[in-house]
């Protein structure tokens, strides 16, 4: 259960070795948490992710299940093994995603599958899945980790943008769709972040780091918000990008 | 079945449930015969503060009953002073009635708009506590519905076990239909009241404590000024009293009883208004208000007993995100960790809008029922000021070390270890409640988040 000073007893983080993900565990740890499911491709690599976490909470149990985030068919039992090893679950980070960055998809679809599966139809069920247990449970919370490449989809990173603009679309109509079921989604819109998934990459304006992204996110938990952006200033700036002509957008060097 | 949120009087940790309203044991016999895998809860009024009556994705049984009286829901019979009464009416109802006749309640707590199936689920005490004890302890029966269906009649002579596990149960032994309880005689609706300020902790607790005068009041409490620091730090307002007598009223008619409600709260309050610097000043205003000397004065029973009723939904001064209100108990000797207590929430400038101590009398028959011999010191805060689980984490071991617990009917966030170590007698209780509910039905989000249950929690 989730308590009355906005502590989740049962925490889940699918992507269990994504930097945001692992950097709002950190945030929202605390006492009187007593599980954390990570879900993950690579069990070892999420586990020293976490470390520095379930070190600082010894009394907090910390369980792993292994997934692979493409396999979208799986995700209903995913959520069913999570619900076996820690029950109700009170928040929810989905965290998983591929960038490819660079990647040329002429030349290697099956990397574009991939990326859509995991980024779009994986999440996609995901979070269906996710919704339909937290409404047998008449409460719980949905973080996902979204982006503001969604907002415009840009020449550079198309079908990364395109994902989520995707899986942004999708979470806030299902957001309303879980209206009055005491469930909710929160839509979390970072723009440049600093992480393993970004390294080595052009930097661009208003770039933001993990820590950043998750203090706001545990901050927005608290409170009623469906979208959060981080910085917050992006919010006006995309405002302004979404609705360029196509002529100019294009233009710009973005 | 509609579904709807709930939430604690503290307005935190909404949840939804399907809720049936009624006051009819063939429905509410119904609805547990119904109930999906996460069971069913009953609630009252809601005025417990965290998550004691809701049932997040199970079924919750609202059953109170707006005073449509037609004698059935509350019999007395005064050659006795044993009022018959179902389970749904609140004390308010009781006293409506009873206050006019000569009868008082024997307990009630700060609020009058608890039902009588509350007031034993959480076996509620009163100012009276270290002279009267426990609800519970002035029940003589009760007729109780069980998951199975069967309904049964318990009482602490034929039935101890279930009875005393169903005193204090927080609902999770079965659906309490009727009771029979024990009213006090009274000759006045006036409580005759000494109100006397306190400089300082030491001086509190000097007042209060049992080698003092303190048993020779019916009633005794005393409001402490948290945000005062150095010499002043704990200062109070003592107010003791009893029921006044006929010969010290002068009214005509000295059963008068009038609770009507004063002012509402609004329905939309700015976050934040109950902050350090506004509770400070109503701090200062409210122990300057208080006579410096002891004096002798006569209040009525809404303005003794139930002040914060005056104010209609007055949980909702403290906004959208709520409040909780922290109670715990330390044995007597142990009044280190109650200065302890009050400096931490001190220096983390914690404000609480009522802190309020009191001596509690010895301990009664129910394995979960809170009182204990000991020190009780409740206190409500904004449920959303920052580092509030760490601190609260911090107080609750504090508690917890000196051999003291925490009040389930207002808990908010306790892990399950705090009950574990606070009630001794949990195993007993768990085995009872197995014993009147094998399948598992009655559930609560207070059970769930403390693991009540035993595996059975979904």
């Amino acid at each position: 259960m989730k308590n009355g000073v906005g502590v989740h007893q049962n925490i889940v983080l699918c992507g269990g070795t994504s930097d945001i993900g692992v950097a709002i565990l950190n945030e929202i740890v605390q006492p009187g948490v007593a599980r954390v499911v990570l879900v993950s491709r690579d069990v070892e690599r999420a586990q020293q992710a976490t470390e520095s976490v379930s070190e600082k909470y010894p009394d907090v149990d910390f369980f792993h299940i292994r997934w692979d985030g493409a396999d979208a068919e799986s995700m209903p039992h995913v959520v069913q093994e999570i619900v076996a090893v820690a029950g109700d679950i009170d928040v929810a980070i989905v965290a998983q995603g591929l960038l490819n960055e660079g990647r040329d998809y002429y030349a290697n679809p099956a990397d574009l599958i991939e990326m859509a599966n995991v980024n779009f139809t994986g999440t996609m069920t995901l979070l269906y899945a996710l919704a339909a247990q937290m409404r047998s449970q008449g409460y719980g919370k949905i973080v996902l980790l979204s982006s503001v490449a969604g907002e415009r989809v840009r020449r550079a990173n198309a079908a990364y943008g395109a994902t989520k603009a995707g899986i942004d679309g999708f979470a806030l109509a299902l957001d309303h769709d879980l209206a009055e079921t005491g469930v909710s989604i929160l839509v979390v819109r970072p723009g440049f972040v600093e992480t393993k998934m970004t390294a080595g990459m052009k930097k661009a304006p208003f770039s933001t780091d993990a820590h950043t992204v998750a203090r706001a996110t545990a901050r927005a938990l608290s409170g009623n918000a469906k979208i959060i952006w981080v910085p917050g200033v992006l919010r006006w700036m995309f405002l302004v990008l979404k609705n360029l002509p196509l002529a100019v957008w294009r233009r710009l060097p973005v | 079945m509609p579904q709807k949120r709930l939430s604690g009087w503290g307005r935190t940790a909404w949840t939804v449930a399907d809720v049936v309203s009624t006051v009819d044991p063939d429905v509410i016999a119904d609805a547990v015969r119904h109930s999906g895998p996460r069971g069913v809860i009953a609630r009252g009024l809601g005025r417990s503060y965290g998550a004691a009556a809701q049932n997040a994705g199970g079924t919750v049984v609202e059953m109170f009953a707006e005073s449509h009286n037609d004698g059935s829901d509350l019999i007395f019979d005064p050659s006795t002073g044993i009022i018959d009464v179902a389970a749904s009416v609140s004390l308010d109802a009781i006293l409506r009635f009873s206050v006019p006749r000569g009868w008082f309640v024997p307990v009630t707590p700060g609020t009058r708009f608890v039902t009588v199936g509350g007031a034993i689920a959480s076996d509620v005490h009163g100012k009276n506590h270290h002279v009267d004890g426990s609800f519970g302890q002035h029940v003589r029966s009760m007729t109780v519905l069980l998951s199975n269906g069967e309904i049964v009649e318990l009482s602490p002579e034929s039935t101890p076990a279930w009875f005393w596990a169903t005193v204090g149960g927080m609902g999770l032994t079965g659906i309490v239909l009727r009771a029979k309880v024990a009213m006090l005689s009274i000759e006045s609706s006036h409580v005759r009241v000494e109100t006397e300020r306190l400089p300082h902790f030491d001086a509190v607790c000097e007042a209060m404590s049992g080698d003092g005068d303190d048993d020779g009041y019916r009633y005794s409490v005393c409001w402490v000024d948290l945000l005062a620091t150095g010499q002043s730090m704990g200062r109070g307002v003592l107010t003791r009293g009893d029921h006044a007598l006929a010969s010290e009223d002068s009214r005509e008619d000295t059963l008068a009883y009038d609770p009507r409600l004063r002012v509402a709260a609004p329905g939309w309050v700015p976050n934040g208004l109950l902050n350090k610097y506004s509770i400070r000043a109503f701090n200062e205003l409210w122990y300057r208000k208080a006579p410096a000397q002891r004096h002798v004065d006569f209040e009525t029973i809404p303005a003794f007993f139930h002040p914060l009723d005056g104010v209609n939904n007055w949980n909702r001064l403290y906004g959208s995100q709520g409040f909780i209100q922290y109670q715990f108990i330390v044995p007597l000797e142990r009044t280190d960790v109650l200065r302890e207590v009050i400096a931490t929430f001190s220096e983390a400038h914690v404000a609480s809008f009522l802190a309020v101590l009191k001596r509690m009398g010895p301990q009664n028959l129910a394995p979960l029922s809170f009182p204990t011999e000991g020190w009780t010191l409740t206190l409500d805060m904004a449920a959303g000021i920052k580092g509030l689980p760490e601190l609260l984490s911090r107080v609750d071991n504090m508690v917890l070390d000196a051999g003291g617990r925490h009040y389930l009917a207002k808990d908010s966030h306790v892990a399950p270890s705090a009950v574990r170590r606070g009630y001794k007698r949990l195993d007993e209780w768990l085995d009872v409640r197995e014993q009147m509910d094998p399948s598992g039905t009655w559930r609560s989000d207070l059970s769930r988040r403390l693991g009540l249950m035993q595996g059975k929690d979904t």
